[in-house]
């Protein structure tokens, strides 16, 4: 069951998408955000929605994922629904005592849930297609103007990357402890909050020590290769934009101006 | 027959580009009381097949009986056949979690709702089978060495009194005093309850001296599953998989293949012993004529 969290989890795969520059796809995924947010009127967000499905279907990501990503939030998204629907003020279409559901609450909800979902769908693609090393090395390049100002964006753009690096591990790890203490009789599912958070105990402590062994490991490992941060350091891949990346970056600027457009149109 | 499987079939992560049949359709049936030694190369679904014995993996298609029982015919009955089999996994001192050797071996029993003095009983007869004597009863686990804390670990399914011990390479990453200390401990739990217990090992030295049984994995599938004698009378089909036997039975098969008559059913270095005092005398016998 620990296995089924899919949010930032990278699939391996070679379509065009896969292959572009991180770090366009990270300032495409931003400016996607942005196009997401000034999309005013529901043409344009049909278009975010064609957008984003065009992308998934050149990525070759099954669409199931995508909707597994969507999972976790949703009952973030079903609260804010319930509470625009309720809380926003306008023409009123049912009353009933002190409930008040209005025009603008169902439209205000509609949009938001439309928007949340597109987004964390449009994101996830960035996951999904970029492995976790390129999309920490294509953050470090973005960043690395910073270096002025003497923010230790290597050290940033490294701890991301070991934590990242460590995640499958230590969900590996943790399904290992948690059979263990299963195979001693431990009952991990049923019970209520205090006896389910009291039967976590047996796993957690053993995944905090196993932790802590591994970061000490892998400080010594990195010491004996040399490492002393970003100081000098070289790269072996070198990221160089393609003409894959700009014409993207043509299409999403295109995709953007249709959008103004129908802001303006309708 | 305490374990038996049919059509056991187990897909790892399906539907997703990392799909991976991990054990496939396996057809066995272990009689209580056995020793059975399990061998594979690694990835072989060894460690796989065996987390379904006692419930830990549901098999995508199949079924598993423990007693005559389908453990997964009623859900609820999955926590008591975990009492029954007991595993002990590959490195099992990193479970350890309690402040104390004691209460760490005394979570199994606790589980199994048992009162205080039927679980001070069966902490002190686990720590008796792992050598564990009384001063170590209120020292931290994690003052122990690594040795020392994995027999904590092995002590704490013990402690069950399961009817079935499996254990995954218990004697991993171990000194060789210490690999020996642990599985003459076995053996003699073995002998002493009678229980069945099930190896896991990649020393084939290991398996030829306490397994009267073997069981072969070989790419998802069970390759060969048959007395040790005659398991490692088949030196070849085992060599082409990659797999090792016996150091003795190497020289055997060597000897065999030379010309030498001897036996091909050698796998221990006393019956080897045995063997060659035998074929001395009676050469010796031709030599003095």
């Amino acid at each position: 069951m620990i296995r089924d969290i899919t949010l930032g989890q990278y699939f391996p795969g070679n379509s065009v998408i896969h292959r572009m520059d991180p770090r366009m796809k990270i300032i495409l995924t931003i400016l996607f955000i942005v196009m997401l947010f000034v999309a005013g009127n529901w043409a344009g967000f049909a278009v975010t929605l064609v957008f984003v499905l065009a992308v998934v279907l050149i990525s070759k990501i099954h669409i199931k994922f995508l909707l597994k990503s969507i999972k976790p939030i949703l009952p973030l998204i079903i609260f804010t629904s319930v509470l625009n629907l309720f809380f926003v003020a306008g023409t009123p279409i049912f009353s009933y005592g002190i409930i008040n559901i209005t025009y603008e609450g169902i439209d205000i909800a509609l949009r938001m849930s439309f928007r949340v979902i597109i987004l964390i769908m449009g994101t996830s693609i960035l996951t999904y297609t970029t492995s976790p090393i390129s999309l920490t090395d294509g953050i470090e390049r973005l960043m690395s103007p910073l270096k002025k100002i003497r923010f230790p964006v290597h050290e940033m753009a490294m701890m991301m990357t070991i934590a990242l690096r460590f995640i499958p591990t230590l969900i590996e790890e943790t399904d290992k402890i948690m059979s263990a203490q299963k195979a001693r009789g431990a009952d991990l599912e049923s019970g209520g909050i205090i006896k389910r958070s009291k039967a976590l105990v047996p796993v957690l402590v053993p995944l905090f020590i196993s932790a802590f062994r591994r970061a000490e490991e892998l400080a010594l490992a990195m010491e004996c290769r040399c490492y002393q941060g970003g100081e000098g350091r070289t790269r072996m891949k070198i990221l160089k934009f393609s003409s894959v990346d700009f014409l993207a970056l043509a299409v999403v600027a295109i995709t953007f101006g249709v959008i103004i457009a129908f802001n303006i149109l309708f | 027959m305490i374990i038996k499987t049919e059509n056991l079939t187990y897909t790892y992560s399906s539907g997703t580009p990392f799909e991976k049949v991990a054990v496939d359709d396996v057809n066995i049936e272990i009689q209580e009381g056995d020793f059975v030694g399990v061998i594979g190369h690694t990835g072989s679904g060894k460690s796989t097949l065996i987390q379904h014995f006692n419930g830990l993996l549901k098999p995508t298609s199949g079924k598993v009986y423990v007693n005559g029982k389908d453990i997964w015919a009623n859900k609820g009955d999955v926590l008591k056949v975990r009492f029954e089999v007991g595993l002990v996994f590959q490195y099992p001192e990193h479970q350890l979690f309690e402040e104390t050797v004691y209460k760490d071996i005394a979570f199994g029993p606790g589980n199994m709702g048992l009162t205080k003095r039927e679980i001070d009983d069966r902490v002190n007869e686990a720590m008796a089978f792992t050598g564990l004597s009384e001063e170590f009863k209120e020292k931290s686990p994690f003052d122990l060495s690594g040795g020392q804390k994995r027999r904590v670990a092995i002590a704490g399914v013990i402690a069950m009194r399961p009817k079935v011990l499996i254990l995954d390479e218990p004697t991993a990453g171990l000194d060789p005093k210490g690999r020996d200390k642990i599985l003459n401990q076995i053996k003699e739990y073995h002998k002493k309850t009678g229980s069945t217990v099930l190896l896991v090992s990649h020393s084939m030295e290991d398996i030829a001296r306490f397994a009267k049984k073997v069981l072969v994995m070989n790419k998802s599938k069970v390759f060969d599953f048959d007395t040790t004698e005659n398991i490692f009378k088949r030196y070849d089909k085992l060599k082409a998989m990659g797999l090792n036997v016996p150091q003795v039975t190497n020289v055997f098969h060597t000897l065999i293949k030379n010309g030498v008559d001897v036996p091909d059913n050698v796998y221990t270095t006393d019956y080897a012993k045995e063997r060659i005092l035998e074929l001395l005398s009676k050469k010796g016998g031709v030599l003095n004529d």
